[in-house]
């Protein structure tokens, strides 16, 4: 179960970074779900690949057992969590990006200043 | 095959490569950005996959994999995965937003 504790320690660690670090807040957002569930989809073909070709095998005393697609329902957990960082990340990058993009105002009332 | 693992990876590449050719989502033409948001996925969960490793969570078969192994028994597939996988969601995301205009993200210029 020492897997199933880190995922869902996981998904919470990255759920404080879109909520409060980075504040994306793209858990509240319908784009971040409908992008999660397509990637959701493809997830389950790939891990499905990954763990019933037993190209990766896991100790039974790590996971609760659950399995989807042959993958340990902790996989799903951890791919959530990566997406979520990732996703929150690219936004935040995005949003300094526009905003350094931005000419910057003269002062009021003066001429621009160089 | 040992090759098994790298063409998986190389599958979901190829799979999403479409969306930036024919839907012109730009992700890899923000290749800056995208490196941004990538490396800090690959330095988290890479260490958390090292951990995992020592800790004998899981493991990889050989047969799989074409053999290299990065510092702490760290297949150079696995390390990888954590580059393919964040780079084919963000081109998801990016997809769902040309789909979808009115959908926010929160980078948008107010």
């Amino acid at each position: 179960m020492t897997y199933t504790i880190a995922a869902v320690v996981g998904v919470a660690a990255a759920a404080g970074v879109d909520g409060w670090v980075l504040r994306t807040r793209l858990l509240r957002r319908r784009a971040f779900w409908v992008a999660y569930g397509i990637v959701l989809f493809f997830q389950l073909i790939v891990n499905g690949l990954l763990t019933g070709l037993r190209i990766v095998r896991y100790d039974s005393d790590a996971i609760v057992g659950w399995r989807i697609a042959y993958a340990p329902v902790e996989d799903l957990l951890f791919g959530f969590a990566l997406v979520l960082v990732t996703l929150s990340g690219w936004v935040a990058a995005g949003r300094r990006a526009t905003h350094a993009a931005r000419p910057a105002r003269p002062p009021r009332g003066g001429p621009a200043r160089r | 095959m040992h090759a098994t693992y790298l063409l998986i990876l190389l599958g979901c590449l190829v799979g999403t490569l479409p969306l930036e050719v024919f839907l012109g989502v730009r992700v890899y033409a923000r290749w800056r950005r995208l490196a941004v948001a990538v490396l800090p996925p690959v330095v988290l969960f890479g260490g958390w996959d090292v951990a995992a490793i020592a800790a004998g969570w899981w493991r990889y078969d050989d047969r799989y994999l074409i053999g290299v192994t990065l510092p702490g028994r760290l297949p150079l597939e696995e390390l990888l995965f954590f580059v393919v996988i964040p780079v084919c969601a963000v081109l998801t995301l990016e997809a769902v937003r040309i789909r979808k205009p009115g959908w926010t993200i929160g980078d948008e210029q107010s």
